[in-house]
């Protein structure tokens, strides 16, 4: 990212206490936002660590406990396969999103009529999760078009996606995969184009193909952008809920699609036990940044910047 | 950056490329056509045939029926004037701030900007509990307030993606206003917001399909039917005819889905600049 430095302020007319006068202006024009910020993000952050500390059931005061939500939780099945289940969530649509995304792109940016396939690519992008979920449902149904395709041409009987554990998280990674596809292919086509027309054409000269010049020319220098975008895309696919929420119907069979999200949202607004519920948000938080930072790790092995 | 007009030679061999792009097209869409396929389908159609492609008879009630269901045109009422409101109040908050931050030291200035950045990785839903309490506190639990306030307060992205807009506005125009005596408020307004428009438009974009695709918070915070947004409302539908009649269903989703994607492909340019500005993080 090329950011400006902090304050690229220009020299103010030197006149006896304007800028004295000039630095309230400053805090004017800030106030909205570091008050909202103060009240609605700094405060509810602060109160979450509180309220992960106490038994609360959403009336009255509540009750100290120390650290018993932590050991409960930490110990909690139900965590622990919400985490598992949201981990391959990340694990399976990052890597092969933005892969397909980064082909596509590639592919895209040499055509005609890119204009009219990416916003056939694009259209999920645009679409509520809510509706995506309801078309899915119908699509993943046992006597729906997806399974009924597969008994037609192969003759297995037919499969009911949304109704087993495995398959219904498989279905919820390839509606992810889906919905953000457009998204990413934007992006990378945006990153492609800043690569030098010169650099492709040299390679070819030099014998690289088609594979050889993605791999070792366009991959690399693309590499700042993937980094950056299969850090934002895990941590979104960390926030997983709508999905669940609609497409499966709550956690799924036995908890199979139940995520992190949909457990602190379980706990607290179905289940009152809002200690709880805090606590698990804590968690959510806590592996958030353990995540990023060993993306940021990974960045300087992997990531080729040009200087 | 333009990803979208930018000319390229074209490449040999991509008549062989075309099918196969055409045919990876049409299977991204696939899911939409098959939507208002069956929206048209009848219960009959459903139960016996459930694989044929198109409608055998073409049943039109179930638009009517889906949109009668449920209060259909209040929901679309309520989101429209909410994604009105959040997007005018956030450029406005997100900008002003930009504004202060870049060009107008003060103490504390740089502090409260990282304060604003760090803020930015910790995922909603850590606060969502006691969001919840705080908008009990205030009474906007099952109103409006609670979507629209806290959305126009709080949009650190959108106050980093409105800096670096700023940063590439000449300080020199400034400095030429402040000579001529103009307040900052007046430089903030009449060249600054100008310099920016096109940037504001695109976080304006983003801010738009947020606040209309927003389901979490919406489903948190309300509870009368009157008040729901379209998603909120759409997913009712899961309940109501979760059974056989899915036909109804699909209807209600495309009432919900096609003119938001006749909005896109209007908009498309635009639309899809704007997101790929914004995933760059304003390069």
């Amino acid at each position: 990212m090329t950011a400006a430095p902090l304050v690229a302020g220009g020299r103010p007319p030197a006149r006896r206490g304007w800028r004295e006068r000039d630095k309230y202006w400053g805090m004017a024009f800030v106030a909205p936002q570091a008050l909202g910020m103060l009240l609605f993000t700094l405060l509810p952050f602060a109160a979450a660590f509180l309220l992960a500390f106490t038994e609360w059931n959403g009336f009255g005061m509540p009750e100290f406990i120390g650290f018993d939500n932590f050991a409960d939780q930490l110990t909690s099945p139900l965590l622990g396969r919400a985490i598992l289940n949201t981990m391959v969530i990340a694990l399976v649509t990052v890597p092969i999103g933005l892969f397909l995304a980064i082909v596509a792109a590639v592919v895209l940016n040499k055509i005609r009529g890119r204009a009219f396939y990416l916003v056939l690519f694009f259209a999920p992008v645009v679409t509520s999760s809510v509706a995506i979920a309801l078309i899915w449902q119908q699509l993943l149904r046992a006597d729906g078009v997806l399974s009924g395709s597969l008994t037609r041409l192969f003759g297995i009987a037919p499969i009911d996606w949304l109704g087993d554990p495995i398959l219904a998280l498989l279905a919820v990674c390839l509606v992810t995969i889906w919905a953000s596809l457009g998204l990413n292919v934007v992006i990378f086509m945006a990153g492609l184009q800043s690569i030098s027309p010169s650099v492709m054409e040299a390679a070819a000269i030099d014998g690289a193909g088609p594979v050889a010049r993605f791999f070792k020319i366009i991959l690399p220098l693309l590499s700042p952008i993937v980094f950056y975008q299969s850090v934002v895309a895990f941590i979104s696919s960390l926030q997983t809920f709508d999905l669940v929420f609609v497409l499966v119907n709550n956690a799924g069979p036995d908890n199979g699609t139940r995520t992190i999200v949909y457990h602190i949202y379980d706990l607290g607004f179905a289940k009152s036990q809002f200690g709880l519920s805090s606590a698990a948000s804590i968690v959510l938080l806590g592996l958030t940044l353990v995540i990023t930072a060993i993306q940021f790790g990974a960045q300087k092995k992997f990531v080729h910047y040009e200087s | 950056m333009t990803v979208l007009t930018t000319p390229r030679p074209r490449s040999r061999g991509s008549w062989l490329k075309h099918p196969l792009v055409l045919a990876a097209a049409l299977l991204m869409v696939a899911p939409f056509l098959w939507m208002l396929l069956t929206s048209f389908k009848g219960l009959p159609q459903l139960l016996t045939d459930p694989l044929s492609i198109l409608p055998q008879p073409w049943v039109f009630t179930n638009w009517a029926d889906a949109w009668n269901a449920l209060p259909f045109g209040r929901a679309y009422a309520n989101s429209i004037y909410i994604t009105v409101l959040v997007v005018a109040g956030t450029l406005l908050t997100t900008s002003m701030a930009a504004y202060g931050f870049a060009r107008i030291p003060f103490k504390g200035s740089t502090v409260l900007f990282w304060v604003f950045l760090a803020m930015q990785m910790v995922p909603k839903q850590v606060t969502l509990v006691p969001f919840y309490f705080l908008m009990a506190k205030i009474g906007w639990v099952d109103s409006h307030l609670a979507l629209i306030i806290p959305a126009i307060m709080v949009n650190p992205f959108g106050v980093f993606l409105a800096r670096q807009f700023i940063a590439s506005v000449p300080v020199e125009l400034e400095e030429a206003a402040m000579i001529d005596g103009a307040s900052r408020w007046r430089i903030y307004w009449t060249i600054i917001l100008p310099a920016i428009r096109p940037g504001l438009g695109a976080l304006g974009i983003i801010v738009a399909l947020d606040a209309w695709n927003n389901f979490l918070l919406p489903l948190v915070l309300l509870n009368s039917t009157d008040l729901f947004t379209v998603p909120l409302l759409l997913s009712q539908f899961q309940g109501q005819f979760g059974g056989m009649n899915y036909g109804i269903v699909m209807a209600a989703t495309a009432l919900s889905t096609v003119p938001m994607l006749i909005a896109f492909v209007i908009g498309q340019r635009q639309i899809i600049e704007s997101l790929a500005t914004s995933g760059l993080g304003g390069r």
